[in-house]
């Protein structure tokens, strides 16, 4: 046996075990599952120690042409505050780092939420709805139709009645066909993804079974 | 200057071997000088402080004279305050633009663009120099800055009208008026409650939504005495998690009922995460889940094995590729921005209210300046003077 059809075979004894899962919850699926989460979360320590924490911090801490950036002292030292999670009596440091974590990421998305999924709407909404032919303007006049009847099913400090209430349907209403249409679409990656395993279980695993067996080929 | 001058075709005839420099080319402005006949040099060289940035970026723009023989290729020439000269980038022949980001701020550079023919310098432009700087104000962004400040004055209006004790009205949002029920059901069957808050980090905003809402849901399971789950994908989120379903047993004066092993860190990996959490699904089998926060591919896995072993999901993301497969699979769909809304209508708390009723004034706002943007731009096609109104409604919303 060769590394290679050890490696076919093991792709293949993995994949038919979370696949088991379809059945019931059995042993194989467990034994499967507990492998890929230990794997992964240990492969993601390793990840995270070579790609972020070197590159970012230790290397602008101790740069290659030698010396000492104090300043890089910092984020290790809230670093060190989010480990102080597991001495008692200073862990109330951690939310000094937390603090900081979830206030930086809260400011910066900001700005860039609010240009991309504001501003940028906003602007490409602004269109004439009597350019073009009959079915461009069809299109223009669904989109503004949508973006603001959408936006009217958003608004949260009035009751959905009356016209508001209308409105309101009309943009949830878009909203679902548009759903709908993403739903089917992503089906078909799913699938294609299906069909990747079976081909590789057909192509590569099902044609190894006869010369394990002694059978030939 | 005069030293430069002089200095300046020394100096390049050391870095490029073989150059033959005219004389008097070096220093600030001076002509493009072929030194091989009819030899294409550079012209109209400009150098100038790359704009809107913190600094460190020169851009270089120049022509090249279309008459005679084409270089084989140029080359950018950096001369510093202290006189050493420095090729930055050979460049192909034709290239009329280059971007120095090797600048140091405050500090004057001279410029040069060379010509080569055969591997010899053939021919030098005029000089140009620049400084870099920082801007503190991005002058392409202005219209931002004065949308985003109108906002944060409408929202610190309603946040202080709030707190002076005015109701601030919210409409019922169905899936959040779920959430105690669905609590309510898991301790009557003597469940787990399970809750999924994503699969992204902490600096991500719709998990900072979701450790709100947890916040929640902890008080509650905290006042019924149930079990309450929380696997994540990410070591921080489950440090804020742990912090945040602690708070909720503290105010629900419960803290002796806190586990702290309940909100346990799975792995990083997408689909690992995703194996993990079917497991604790089928194992534990809660009779309420909760899959709030940011979403991807695993999340019709996640609220399929959900719905099979007959769980009330509630289910929230502001991903429009991920909505439709909770819209299908569970009971109660929070859709894009009434993930964000829920943590002011469970809490109910003038701060957040507050808040929530001035994002509706921003959009408010954005409607109306939707609805002039067509008007003006359907007008305009028309009538002249109202499209002008329609690039200035665009100018006003365009971010560089």
């Amino acid at each position: 046996m060769n590394w290679e059809i050890l490696g076919i075979w093991l792709g293949a004894a993995v994949t038919l075990c979370l696949y088991s899962f379809l059945y019931r919850d059995n042993p194989f699926y467990k034994f499967v599952e507990h492998l890929f989460v230990g794997m992964s979360a240990g492969y993601w320590v390793i990840y995270s120690i070579y790609n972020v924490l070197i590159p970012n911090w230790w290397e602008n801490l101790f740069p290659a042409d030698g010396g000492f950036d104090a300043i890089w002292l910092v984020p290790g030292i809230f670093a060190m505050f989010m480990l102080a999670r597991m001495v008692p009596k200073v862990a109330g440091l951690s939310r000094l780092a937390l603090g900081m974590i979830v206030g930086t990421g809260a400011g910066l998305n900001m700005v860039t939420f609010f240009q991309s999924n504001a501003l940028a709407q906003v602007k490409g909404t602004m269109i004439s709805v009597a350019a073009g032919s009959v079915w461009e303007v069809f299109s223009s006049l669904v989109l503004v139709v949508g973006v603001v009847s959408g936006l009217v099913y958003f608004f949260f400090s009035k009751a959905h009645t009356g016209f508001v209430g209308r409105t309101a349907n009309m943009g949830i209403t878009i909203l679902m066909v548009a759903f709908g249409a993403s739903f089917g679409y992503t089906i078909m990656a799913r699938l294609s993804l299906l069909i990747g395993r079976c081909t590789f279980l057909i192509e590569d695993w099902l044609p190894t079974i006869p010369a394990m067996l002694g059978l030939g080929g | 200057m005069t030293i430069l001058r002089g200095v300046f075709p020394l100096l390049l005839a050391l870095v490029l071997p073989g150059a033959m420099m005219a004389a008097g080319d070096g220093g600030a402005r001076v002509m493009a000088v072929p030194i091989q006949p009819n030899v294409g040099v550079a012209i109209d060289l400009t150098a100038s402080d790359n704009p809107n940035d913190a600094g460190g970026v020169i851009n270089l723009e120049w022509a090249m004279d279309s008459g005679g023989v084409e270089p084989d290729s140029i080359g950018v020439v950096r001369l510093d305050p202290s006189g050493e000269a420095d090729t930055l980038a050979v460049l192909p022949a034709g290239t009329v633009f280059y971007r120095d980001t090797t600048a140091v701020n405050g500090t004057e550079y001279t410029y040069k663009i060379v010509s080569y023919l055969g591997g010899k310098v053939a021919g030098v432009s005029e000089t140009a120099t620049a400084v870099a700087s920082a801007q503190w104000l991005h002058s392409g962004r202005i219209g931002m800055l004065v949308i985003l400040s109108i906002m944060a004055a409408l929202i610190l209006y309603y946040i202080e009208t709030g707190k002076k004790g005015k109701e601030l009205y919210i409409r019922e949002i169905g899936g959040l008026a779920a959430v105690d029920d669905a609590v309510g059901r898991a301790t009557e069957m003597g469940k787990p409650v399970l809750y999924i808050p994503g699969i992204m980090d902490m600096d991500d905003i719709q998990t900072i939504a979701s450790m709100v809402i947890l916040g929640r849901v902890a008080r509650k399971t905290a006042e019924y005495g149930t079990t309450l789950l929380v696997p994540t994908s990410r070591s921080v989120v489950m440090s804020v998690a742990q912090e945040v379903v602690k708070e909720g047993y503290l105010q629900a004066g419960r803290p002796d009922a806190y586990v702290k092993e309940n909100i346990q860190y799975l792995t990083d990996d997408q689909f690992g995460y995703a194996a993990g959490v079917d497991g604790i699904m089928v194992r534990e089998k809660p009779a309420a889940i909760f899959l709030l926060g940011t979403f991807y591919a695993e999340s019709l896995i996640l609220a399929e094995t959900g719905r099979s072993v007959g769980a009330i999901q509630i289910a929230g993301t502001a991903m429009p590729s991920q909505i439709p497969f909770f819209v299908a699979a569970c009971d109660y769909t929070l859709i894009g921005e009434e993930l964000f809304a829920a943590s002011a209508y469970l809490s109910r708390e003038p701060k957040l209210l507050g808040s929530l009723k001035g994002q509706d004034a921003a959009k408010l706002f954005f409607i109306v300046l939707i609805v002039l943007g067509v008007i003006a731009s359907t007008v305009g096609q028309f009538w002249p003077p109202m499209a002008t109104v329609a690039d200035f409604l665009r100018d006003l919303v365009t971010v560089e």
